[in-house]
């Protein structure tokens, strides 16, 4: 293979004249994370209710979460990201459609919706999965006591759900924060469109994705650091 | 009757004096029951009317009809599957039933008008397998419902918790978690945590099946020391020596019949029936 390596390529100025490549590598990230936690943010409430939804006691209520759930996790990521980003605009009423399309940082908003509404139905199959691990007697004892349905799931189920499927909620921010990298097919200047880039300016394309491989990998390590804290600290008394 | 330290629930009722005079047990010192207003005396606490549920097809209890009253301690016994645990937890509407009626002091469980989480709020209710919440601490578990569904300022509720925790003699658990309790020790916090309602009537659902042999005693005081208190109780059980002790009625269910409704001494002295004389002789003979 002839290839010439130069890590130093990094310390260069990029040809877009506002820093080094690694200034813009670190851009990348920075809207990585940005749109990471944005759309972690809509994925855990809005998962937390369909996947309540789905366990209430009204068939309606559990229908509504159901086809939620089914859209959105069975239509392709990339998919779902080219429907919110170039049909929506176009389906909607022309004035709306415009200022969709004129919105400053358009990709950034698209891709936080986009990825939230996906990640959030299966966060919602996590909590319920939570919730239904619980003893039926659970909410039986919040019922007999007079919680409301609403109360029941505020004091009693969902705190130990969330105890419970802490773990597997971990693996989906982590997958959430890497999908974030396929809106750059709608033009966010993300981690790995930064690389993109930087591959296409300087031809080092080892140097580019190496880095941005250790890149991820690092983030990844602080928020399982982080996650494994969080566990520790919630976890009760008395059980395992 | 007692002066308790407790401010006791106020009500412009004056107290009706229980079916039985209160015996001091000698387990604690003080009562486990305030003296409440409710439940006029002859009209039943309690009035389960021609109650009969179906799952699906299949018919869980057929034709029910009996009535506690207030101050009075029923046992319900009966092989298992005979729909006794289904009966008491129809009784605060934990199990919807489909043909009858109950009333819980005068307010009718299954109609819409009925505001049931008022209504659970006032019928205390300990399962077989406890029901502690696990994430909170034995103090949280007692103030919890008092403090959300019945508005009790925080120092009230944890007053009023922890004095019952007194009372069931786990004082020294009090930040404990359910986890780091035996199961006697949690049974009898759970019991606590329904009498921190102010209950006008205790459901009991097999209370001590899922016990250890010898944490079944621990419990079993508590709720006799409660019957002698004046509660008015329905207790699912197989221990028929609690029936024996404290019971006023047994009530002998099978496939979701009442077969037997029998004063204790009529119950066991004479079953009528040939299915409450072979369920007796089966479990009495060891």
């Amino acid at each position: 293979m002839n290839y010439n390596w130069n890590w130093s390529i990094f310390l260069e100025p990029s040809p877009e004249g506002t820093g080094t490549y690694a200034d813009m590598l670190l851009s990348g990230l920075s809207w990585t994370i940005a749109t990471a936690l944005s759309s972690w943010i809509i994925a855990f409430f809005l998962g937390s209710f369909v996947g309540v939804l789905r366990t209430l006691p009204s068939p309606g209520a559990q229908r509504i979460g159901t086809a939620y759930v089914e859209l959105f996790r069975n239509v392709p990521l990339l998919v779902q990201m080219f429907l919110w980003y170039f049909v929506l605009p176009e389906v909607l009423p022309a004035s709306v459609g415009a200022w969709l399309k004129q919105l400053p940082n358009a990709p950034f908003y698209t891709a936080v919706v986009c990825l939230g509404f996906f990640t959030a139905s299966r966060v919602a199959e996590q909590v319920r999965a939570g919730i239904q691990s619980l003893p039926r007697g659970q909410r039986m004892a919040g019922t007999a006591m007079g919680l409301t349905v609403a109360q029941t799931y505020r004091y009693v189920l969902l705190p130990n759900a969330y105890r419970i499927i802490l773990p597997p909620l971990t693996s989906e921010f982590l997958n959430n924060l890497k999908n974030t990298s396929v809106a750059l097919t709608i033009g966010l200047l993300e981690l790995t469109a930064r690389a993109r880039s930087m591959q296409e300016f300087s031809f080092q394309v080892f140097e580019a994705f190496t880095a941005a491989t250790i890149l991820y990998v690092l983030i990844n390590l602080v928020v399982i650091t982080a996650a494994s804290f969080l566990e520790r600290g919630v976890a009760v008394p008395g059980t395992r | 009757m007692t002066s308790s330290p407790m401010p006791g629930p106020t009500s412009a009722e004056p107290a009706v004096p229980g079916a039985r005079a209160p015996a001091d047990s000698g387990l604690q010192s003080g009562r486990l029951v305030e003296p409440k207003a409710g439940g006029a005396p002859g009209i039943p606490m309690i009035a389960i009317d021609a109650v009969s549920k179906w799952y699906g097809d299949f018919q869980v209890l057929t034709n029910c009809t009996t009535a506690i009253v207030k101050g009075e301690v029923v046992v319900v016994c009966g092989p298992s599957g005979s729909g006794k645990s289904t009966l008491i937890k129809c009784v605060n509407a934990l199990e919807p039933f489909q043909k009858g009626q109950i009333t819980v002091d005068g307010t009718k469980v299954m109609d819409k008008a009925t505001n049931l989480p008022k209504l659970r709020s006032r019928v205390g209710m300990v399962f077989q397998h406890f029901e502690l919440f696990p994430h909170l601490s034995i103090t949280e578990n007692l103030t919890l419902a008092q403090r959300k569904v019945l508005k009790r300022p925080a120092e009230e509720a944890k007053k009023r918790g922890l004095d019952l925790l007194a009372r069931v003699g786990l004082s020294a658990h009090a930040s404990k978690y359910p986890g780091q309790l035996s199961g006697g020790q949690q049974q009898r916090v759970a019991i606590a945590r329904a009498l921190a309602m102010d209950p006008i009537v205790m459901l009991f659902d097999e209370p001590t099946s899922a016990l250890d042999p010898e944490m079944v005693g621990e419990v079993l005081d508590v709720m006799v020391e409660l019957a002698r208190d004046g509660m008015t109780m329905m207790v699912v059980t197989h221990e028929m020596g609690f029936a024996r002790k404290v019971a006023d009625r047994v009530i002998f269910m099978d496939r979701g019949e009442i077969v037997e409704d029998a004063t204790k001494d009529d119950f066991f002295g004479k079953p009528r029936s040939e299915r409450a004389q072979q369920f007796l002789s089966k479990i009495l003979q060891h």
